[in-house]
Order: C-alpha cells, then sequence, then structure tokens
C-alpha cells in the first residue's frame, strides 16, 4: 500500500464514527467544552413535546397551590351562601357551587396546595429513603443487606392504603398535613429502596466500575460518578410518576375519612363529600377529579420524558 | 447481485450429485424503530449431499440471518423476507404450507447453535429432549424415544449415556451440550444440518472435538453441511466450499483451497493478511482500516470500497467500474472461481 | 498508520531483558463455596488460582494463554488489585502489593492498568467519552492539571485513532473496535508502567483485531509499556508476546519463550493446546499432528490429586496422581510442569 492510501484509510477509520449512522443530533462535535450527563438530558428533554406538557400542566397546579387567588378569580373559597346549594356550572361561576353553596371552582384550586404538598413530601421523604438505604444495601451486601431487606419485607407486608390507614387512625401523627404525607411515605418507601438495591448490585459488578477501581478511585467516588448515575435514574422516573399515585391515594384516604378533615381543603375531601350527590350534582366529583387526573398526567408524562433523556442510548 | 449465475462452481470434492438445497437471491430486511436494516442483500448459494459449504462473515454480515430464513425461525416482523427463493429437494420453502415446512425442518433439515445452553430447556432432561423429535415428528412411545436417545447420546459420544440419559442440561458441560444439540440435531437424518456457529462457545481443544464429530457424522450420513462461522482456521480445517459474506452479500465463493490460497477479492485478502500464524511470529499485522458497515446505511456501490486498499475512484476508475458508484455483480472471475469485485483480476494476478 | 514504515514492518526484535517489574510468587485465590440463604456456611473452595508464578520484565509482553476457567482472568484481577490473594505474592519493584496502603496503593494502581475483554460492558453509559478518558485525572489529578485536560484528552483519542472531534459522544455511538480504543485511552492516560490486557481483542471483529493489535504494539513501543497479555487465541499471544505461560486448571504448566513454547512444546496440555487449533493457511491442512482430548476439565472446586492434567493426560503413570510436578526445566530447555517433559514438534513450522 502506498503512503496515500494508508493515509486515506487512516481518515475513514477516524470517520467511521459517522457511518455507523448512530451519530445523536444533541451532541454538537465542535464545542469547545465538555457536555455532562445532565446538560445533555437536559437538550434531550427539551425537545420532547410530552415532557412540555407534563411540565406547563405541573406549572399550572404549582401556581395554583402558590397563588390560589389568582386562579379562583379572586373568589374566597369559604364565602358560601346556601341558597346557591348545588347549583350547575355557569358562566360566571365555570364550577357551580357545592353542597354548601360554596364557589366550587375556588374550592378546586384552593385544594391544590394540599395535594401537591404531600405529594412533594412524601416523595421526597421515599426518594431519600429509597435511595440511602438502598444504595447501602446494595453497595456493602453482607449483612447490612440482609437486615435492611429484611425491614423493607415487613413494611412491605401493609399495603400503602391500608399502612397508611393504621398509622392515621392511631392518631399520634396527628391529621394534618405533613402527617398524611409521613404515613404515605412510611409505607411507600420500599419500591425505591430495591429499585435502587438492584440497579447498584447490578452497576457495581459492571466492568467499568472495576476500572474506575483498578485507577484507584474511592469508594465515595465511584458511588457518585459510577453507580448513583445508572442506579438513580430508573428511580427518578418512579419518583415522578409516583407523585400522581401518592396524590391520589391521599384522595383516597381523606375520601376514606383518615385522612385530611374539614375545614381543610382538598381533592379528596371534595370527591369524598361530591360523590354522595352523584346523582344530583355530578360536576361535584366531576371537577376534582379531572383536576386530579391532570395533576397525575403531568408527573407520569415528566417521568417518562425524564426516563428517556437519562438514558444516552435511547436518544435517536 | 444476479439471480442467474448462481449454480455455477460446486467444484467441490465430492459434490458431484444435484443439490439438495438451493438459495436463490435470498433478501431480507429489517423494519426498526431507526429505519430499515438490509441484513442480507441478494444471497444465492448450493449445497449438495455431503458437501461442507462454509458461510464465512463476521458480526452484521448477514450469515446467521439467511440461515435463519432457511430454517424459518426469524421474527416476522420485524424481519421480512422481500425476495429470493429456498428450494429443498425442488420445492420452495417460502410458498410451502406451514404444514409443509413443519415436516421439511427437522427431518430435512435442522441447525445447531451456538449458545446450546440457551438452546435447550432447563426444566427437561436431555434425554426427553432427545427424544422428543421422534415423538414429535414419528409418534415413537416414550419408552422407544428414550431407547433411541440412548443411541444418539452414545453416536454423538457422550460417554456413559445410559446413566446421563435422564440428567439436565445444567449437568452437562459446554462441550457436552453442544453434542446433545447435534443429537437432537441428526436424530430424524436431515439432509441438511445447518451449524452456526457451533463452536464459538467451545474451548480450542473441545472445539476440535466437536468438529471432528461433525465430520465424521457427515461421513456416515451423507448429509450436506453448512458452516455458519467467523473463524478462517474452522473453515479451511472442515469445509469444502466457502462463500465469504460483507454487508450482507457473498463477496467471493469458491473452493476453500482457491479461495484462501489465492483470494479473488479484496476482503477475503484482507481478512488472510489480518490473522497472525500460528507457525512464526510474523511481522507487522496488516489490517484492513475503518469499521465494518453498519446494515442500514450500506456505503454506495461496493460495500467494501471505504476500507479497500484496491478501490479505484473519480477519473482513476474505467466507466461502469466506479467502486464508490457501481455495485461489481458476483461474477465469474477464471473457472470455478466466483468474487463481486470490478478488479479481481487484478487482485488475483491474472 | 501513518508509522507503519519499513523497519516496523520487519519482525521487533526481541526486547533486552529490562528490570523485573512485577513478580508474581506462588499466587493462590480460593473462593469459597458456600451454602444456605441466612446461615451461610463454606461446603468447599473453587481452586480458581492456585500456585501461579510469573515475571514481568520492563518493556515485555508476556502472554498467557489456557482455557475457560484456568484461571488467567482471576490472575488479571488479582493483578490490579481487585481481588485480594488467599496466599502467595504480588511484588511490583519489590514491594508486596497486599501490604500495600493509602498512598503506595493509589499509586500502584495508577502504574499498573487494565484493559477489559467486553468493549461494551467496561465503558459507563452514561458518561462521555472525555469524561471516561479524563476520569483518571480527577483520581490522580498530579498527571494533568485542571486546565489542559479537555485537549490532553483529544490528544491520547487522536494517538489510539479515535477522532478527537467526538469527545461529547458516548460509549454506544461507537463500533466495538473504537470502544476498546477508548478502554485503551482510558488506561494510557494514567502513564501506566504495565498495562493488564485482559482478552482485549477477543471480542472484536476478526478484520479489527489486527488494528487493536498493532495499536498496542505502536504503543509499546512510544512509551515503554509492559504488557501482561491475558487470551485464549494462541496465534495472537504468539504474535504479540516476547514470552508465553500457559495455565491449566489454576497453574502455570509451562512457560518459556514464544519460539520455545510453540515450536517445541514439552508439556503434553501444551502439546494438545497448540494441536487443536485450526490454521487458516489451505497448504498447511492437515501437516499438524491431531491430539484430541479425551473429557473435560475437572472442576475447579475438586481439582486430581497429583498433576492436574493426569486425568485427560496419555503420558500419565502412577507417580502423576501422587506427585505434583514442579514448573523446572527436565532438559528441555524450559520450564515445564510435567514428570515427563519432552520436547515435541507439533505446529508445522512455516517453510
Amino acid at each position: 500500500m502506498s503512503d496515500q492510501q494508508q493515509a486515506d484509510l487512516r481518515k475513514d477509520e477516524v470517520e467511521a464514527g459517522t457511518t455507523t449512522g448512530l451519530a445523536s443530533p444533541s451532541v454538537d462535535p465542535a464545542s469547545d467544552r465538555q457536555n455532562s450527563l445532565w446538560s445533555d438530558a437536559w437538550k434531550q428533554l427539551r425537545r420532547n413535546v410530552l415532557f412540555w406538557i407534563g411540565a406547563v400542566l405541573g406549572l399550572l397546579f404549582l401556581l395554583m397551590a402558590l397563588f390560589p387567588g389568582v386562579f379562583s378569580r379572586g373568589v374566597d373559597p369559604r364565602d358560601c351562601s346556601l341558597s346557591r346549594s348545588g347549583q350547575a356550572p355557569s358562566s360566571e361561576h365555570w364550577f357551580g357551587f357545592d353542597q354548601q353553596g360554596c364557589d366550587y371552582l375556588a374550592n378546586v384550586v384552593h385544594g391544590a396546595r394540599n395535594s401537591l404538598i404531600i405529594g412533594l413530601l412524601a416523595v421526597v421523604v421515599i426518594l431519600l429513603m429509597g435511595v440511602v438505604v438502598g444504595a447501602l444495601s446494595g453497595f456493602f451486601g453482607g449483612w447490612i443487606d440482609s437486615l435492611l431487606s429484611r425491614v423493607a419485607d415487613i413494611f412491605y407486608a401493609l399495603p400503602l392504603i391500608l399502612g397508611a390507614l393504621v398509622v392515621l387512625r392511631s392518631g399520634f401523627l396527628g391529621r394534618g398535613v405533613v402527617a398524611v404525607a409521613i404515613a404515605l411515605a412510611a409505607f411507600g418507601w420500599m419500591t425505591a429502596m430495591r429499585l435502587v438495591r438492584s440497579q447498584v448490585i447490578a452497576v457495581k459488578s459492571s466492568d467499568y466500575v472495576a476500572a474506575a477501581r483498578a485507577m484507584g478511585a474511592s469508594n465515595g467516588r465511584i458511588l457518585v460518578r459510577h453507580i448513583l448515575p445508572n442506579a438513580v435514574a430508573p428511580v427518578l422516573v418512579y419518583a415522578t410518576i409516583t407523585i400522581g399515585v401518592l396524590i391520589a391515594a391521599e384522595a383516597t384516604l381523606t375520601f376514606l375519612g383518615v385522612g385530611l378533615q374539614r375545614p381543610a381543603i382538598s381533592w379528596g375531601l371534595q370527591i369524598d363529600a361530591g360523590q354522595r350527590l352523584l346523582r344530583i350534582a355530578p360536576h361535584l366529583v366531576l371537577f376534582p377529579s379531572l383536576i386530579l387526573t391532570m395533576t397525575v398526567m403531568a408527573f407520569v408524562m415528566m417521568g417518562d420524558a425524564l426516563r428517556d433523556a437519562l438514558d444516552p442510548r435511547q436518544r435517536s | 447481485m444476479s439471480t442467474a449465475s448462481m449454480s455455477v462452481p460446486s467444484g467441490s470434492a465430492r459434490g458431484a450429485s444435484a443439490p439438495v438445497l438451493e438459495v436463490q437471491d435470498l433478501r431480507v430486511q429489517f423494519r426498526t424503530g431507526s429505519g430499515l436494516v438490509n441484513a442480507v442483500n441478494g444471497v444465492s448459494y448450493t449445497v449438495s449431499e455431503g458437501e461442507t459449504v462454509a458461510i464465512l462473515g463476521e458480526s452484521g454480515s448477514g450469515k446467521s440471518v439467511s440461515a435463519q430464513a432457511i430454517m424459518g425461525i426469524l421474527d416476522m416482523p420485524p424481519a421480512e423476507i422481500t425476495s429470493g427463493r429456498i428450494m429443498f429437494e425442488g420445492r420452495d420453502l417460502l410458498t410451502a404450507s406451514a404444514e409443509e415446512q413443519r415436516k421439511v425442518r427437522g427431518p430435512g433439515i435442522s441447525m445447531i447453535f451456538q449458545d446450546a445452553l440457551s438452546s435447550l430447556n432447563p426444566v427437561y432432561s436431555v434425554g426427553f429432549q432427545i427424544g422428543e423429535m421422534f415423538r414429535a415428528h414419528r409418534g415413537t412411545s416414550r419408552k422407544d424415544a428414550k431407547k433411541l436417545a440412548i443411541e444418539l447420546m452414545d453416536r454423538v459420544r457422550i460417554p456413559a449415556a445410559a446413566q446421563r440419559v435422564d440428567d439436565y442440561p445444567h449437568q452437562f458441560s459446554g462441550g457436552m451440550r453442544q453434542r446433545v444439540m447435534i443429537a437432537m440435531a441428526i436424530a430424524l437424518d436431515p439432509r441438511i444440518l445447518i451449524a452456526d456457529e457451533p463452536t464459538t462457545a467451545l474451548d480450542v481443544t473441545v472445539q476440535a472435538q466437536v468438529m471432528d464429530l461433525l465430520k465424521d457424522l457427515q461421513r456416515d450420513t451423507g448429509m450436506g453441511l453448512v458452516l455458519i462461522t467467523h473463524d478462517l482456521g474452522v473453515v479451511n480445517e472442515v469445509a469444502d466450499n466457502v462463500a465469504v459474506m460483507y454487508a450482507g452479500r457473498i463477496v467471493e465463493r469458491g473452493t476453500v483451497d482457491d479461495v484462501f490460497g489465492n483470494p479473488a477479492h479484496p476482503y477475503t485478502e484482507g481478512l488472510m493478511a489480518s490473522i497472525p500464524m500460528l507457525e512464526a511470529k510474523g511481522g507487522r499485522l496488516q489490517p484492513i482500516g475503518g469499521q465494518p458497515p453498519n446494515l442500514s446505511s450500506i456505503p454506495s456501490g461496493c460495500p467494501f470500497h471505504p476500507r479497500c486498499p484496491k478501490r479505484r475512484l473519480g477519473a482513476d476508475a474505467p466507466p461502469g467500474r466506479h467502486c464508490a458508484e457501481d455495485v461489481p455483480p458476483l461474477r465469474l472471475v477464471v473457472p470455478g472461481r466466483e468474487a463481486a469485485c470490478h478488479y479481481s483480476e487484478e487482485v488475483l494476478g491474472v | 498508520m501513518s508509522d507503519i514504515t519499513d523497519a516496523a514492518a520487519a519482525p521487533r526484535p526481541a526486547a533486552a531483558p529490562g528490570e523485573v517489574l512485577l513478580d508474581v510468587k506462588d499466587l493462590k485465590k480460593h473462593f469459597p463455596l458456600t451454602q444456605g440463604i441466612v446461615f451461610k456456611r463454606t461446603v468447599g473452595h473453587v481452586r480458581a488460582v492456585d500456585g501461579v508464578n510469573l515475571t514481568l520484565r520492563r518493556g515485555e509482553t508476556l502472554g498467557l494463554v489456557g482455557e475457560s476457567g484456568c484461571g488467567k482472568s482471576t490472575v488479571s484481577k488479582l493483578l490490579v488489585a481487585l481481588e485480594k490473594p488467599t496466599s502467595g505474592q504480588i511484588l511490583y519493584k519489590g514491594d508486596d502489593v497486599a501490604k500495600m496502603g493509602g498512598r503506595a496503593l493509589k499509586q500502584y494502581r495508577r502504574e499498573v492498568q487494565i484493559i477489559f475483554q467486553d468493549p461494551y460492558a467496561s465503558l459507563n453509559p452514561r458518561m462521555t467519552v472525555g469524561d471516561i478518558v479524563a476520569e483518571g485525572w480527577s483520581v490522580h489529578a498530579d498527571i494533568a492539571p485542571r486546565k489542559g485536560r479537555l485537549q490532553r484528552t483529544q490528544e491520547l483519542m487522536e494517538r489510539v485513532g479515535l477522532n478527537p472531534d467526538f469527545v461529547n459522544r458516548y460509549p454506544h455511538q461507537f463500533s466495538g473496535g473504537q470502544r476498546q480504543r477508548i478502554g485503551i485511552a482510558r488506561a494510557l492516560a494514567l502513564q501506566p508502567e504495565i498495562i493488564v490486557c485482559d482478552e482485549p481483542v477477543s471480542a472484536l471483529d476478526v478484520s479489527v483485531q489486527a488494528q487493536v493489535v498493532n495499536l498496542l504494539e505502536d504503543l509499546q513501543d512510544d512509551f515503554g509499556l509492559s504488557y501482561l497479555f491475558i487470551a485464549h487465541d494462541l496465534s495472537v499471544v504468539r504474535h504479540i508476546s516476547d514470552r508465553v505461560a500457559v495455565m491449566y486448571l489454576g497453574s502455570v504448566v509451562e512457560e518459556g519463550t514464544d519460539a520455545q513454547v510453540y515450536t517445541a512444546a514439552s508439556h503434553p496440555y501444551t502439546q494438545a493446546l497448540l494441536s487443536s487449533v485450526p490454521v487458516h493457511e489451505p497448504h498447511l491442512r492437515g501437516l499438524k499432528e491431531r491430539i484430541l482430548l479425551e473429557g473435560d476439565v475437572p472442576s475447579p472446586a475438586n481439582p486430581p490429586s497429583g498433576c492436574r492434567f493426569r486425568t485427560r493426560c496419555w503420558k500419565a503413570q502412577d507417580i502423576c496422581a501422587t506427585e505434583a510436578p514442579a514448573l523446572v526445566d527436565r532438559g528441555q530447555g524450559h520450564p515445564s510442569a510435567c514428570h515427563f517433559a519432552e520436547a515435541r514438534t507439533v505446529v508445522p513450522t512455516e517453510a
């Protein structure tokens, strides 16, 4: 072979990366800084329509929780008049009135705060417990793993709703927003823990962790740089979806009469009150259920998009 | 690639009889999320009684997919056979009814795979699984099937067959499991045995045992053997004829002595030069540059041209033989030799 | 590839023996076999590595061949301190690795790097190529100052034959051969003395294997590296190695220069191994003596007494069952662990 041909072949070899057809449009080869998993994931998220729908809805409900007055068109949810009891929606009062004759739009809007606080608070607790307990269990193994796994099994024996129901009925946490969140988290962390644990175990034995260890990386570095990014992504996705489930669980608990109590305002309370009047005033169940479903959907959509974005192999 | 010229060489040592299996212009596509993958692009070959045909290729050359198409075990979709005929004893298997196909696959053509462990069901004893072939195809009784299974295990040289017939797959070593697979494949005296990388997962000493066994069985039964492999050494020691595949096409075909002794395609030549020798230390290896092609974007013209040291592009190329534009057909270069290269005569030095 | 000149095409001269970098003495690694989940009890040991002696000198390549389950991969894990030996010593420049702690161990890990077999599993799928190659510099910050790291990463990528513009791509966007180059760049970044290559080309396509082998040879010449090259492909091992050690069931059965082991094999196992390798040149077909071994490799949890190979050996006598043969020269010119060692030409020599 001539020198020129050698040079050509070498060039082909270098360029072969482009002919494998897997070039990711989200990666700009000319950029002068190095990308990280998170910046690339964000670039990917930005281009996902489902994520934006979820994010806009989520933001909407968040604003609703923070500034309910803006969304309720200035109406006080406790400004009631029995004369308007159960009136159907009108152009003046979009969601109609409830049994007490309070403006239902204002009530549904004010319900967002409690529902979101419970959902987010519970999920943060679940995430913390799941990642910490799961990572300890998976990374160190041995008796630590045996002990923590058995503890998780014990909690698994009680279903989420039943467990929370028992704790709230016992009354030692009280019946406030924080109490409901903690009761839900206490019986909801095990799946997150198992997810993290199994991921950590799988990643721990991979060759790239061995390579990092062989170059002298510390346990902390291996956990933070290699194991957690590969183990936490599925849990983050699980967490986003769980927010929705937890909000629904709060509504269920309230509906069962052990969650929040009047005069607190929440979607669960509204659905509970409304179901007794389902035939006369179906809008009393319809509107809070609709908003609840949309909230759950928003978080599920964001979770789905996040899963795809955090896996470079999913990017097309 | 032309469909008409498929029956040309067959200059095998013993393959004088009419071909048992004829694959004609087979094309297979996969529809995936990221586009169309052209796995097999017009492959033709024949296998006669007692003949060993090697299909040599690297990963992604389409060598296994073409075999799966013959056996009817392609997942369709995503796979799709877009053209071609698979003639077995004069009948086209692709247009035959499901019942007819079932009758051929097993007694007519059978197959062994690379991974014997995952090809065997872990919850049944090996004797039961071998006997299943007789029960399913011939309605043999349970008792007789077990007796036949022991005979077969003897034939594939599994020691103490009568004692091991009730053992489960995990109790066998890799080499012994591959023997069990072979026993199942030859149970119904097939006329064609397709072996897809039969020894790739095995150690070299065990590989020698298994290849030895396959050759002996072939001598006894006169079956045709299609050996799919990436290992040039195995091809050289076992096969009569070889078809070299690249990017879903056959790029060169002929007897092993001809093809390996004096390659007519730059790819075969490159492969031979890139392998270190056992017999001597040798000088620096001469690798083929670049990477194997991606089947969803096969290069235009000759699929090998981006890696080819002999390519002619631009003004260097005579009309109709531009390596990046004109697809070279698989053509007869000298008697008994076929190659898909515009410049095979130069490669051969004739 | 630009450096393929006439000089490089000629056979490389045998490297002058340098100082001993790595001295492995009677290395053993036994894994306990346990039963039960809650109450674990040890019911035996898998003797994965059972008395291995090796030396590796500066600038040379030691090939380690053997079939699956012979313990060669465990040796590689022991050498890069991913596993702790059950007994025996690994002396690096005279210091026992097992006794190293803290800074000394960190320095050892910098100087002894590893390349893995599976280019798909050995790269973190969620890190960019740049991050993977540069990771060692975060651990050993003294090698490369933070400021010039990107540039040095790109230089390294170029050196191993990758397009430096692809620094922000992810491993899955590369082919198998290119990924193996990434793994080589990662090892190279730490400026090691020794690279343990654990089956570095066996997962690659034939046409790509030679590229990686040539790259490893070039890097050795440029950086004065020493390799421990572990593989089951005897041809590749002969090509790249200065000396070769053959392993069977946890111990080395024969050792010598590539010419000694391949043309004058004296252990029956080495002879059987060499005779089983299919040759790819038509004119050499059938010239080789065929030694077909009976049976399978015994379980390392319950190895035969005396000589490990005696259960499959055609030369075995009573002494083989009672006395384990030492790895010594019995007059055949190089060490061999067989009571009846006798040089024999199995592989036809190229005319």
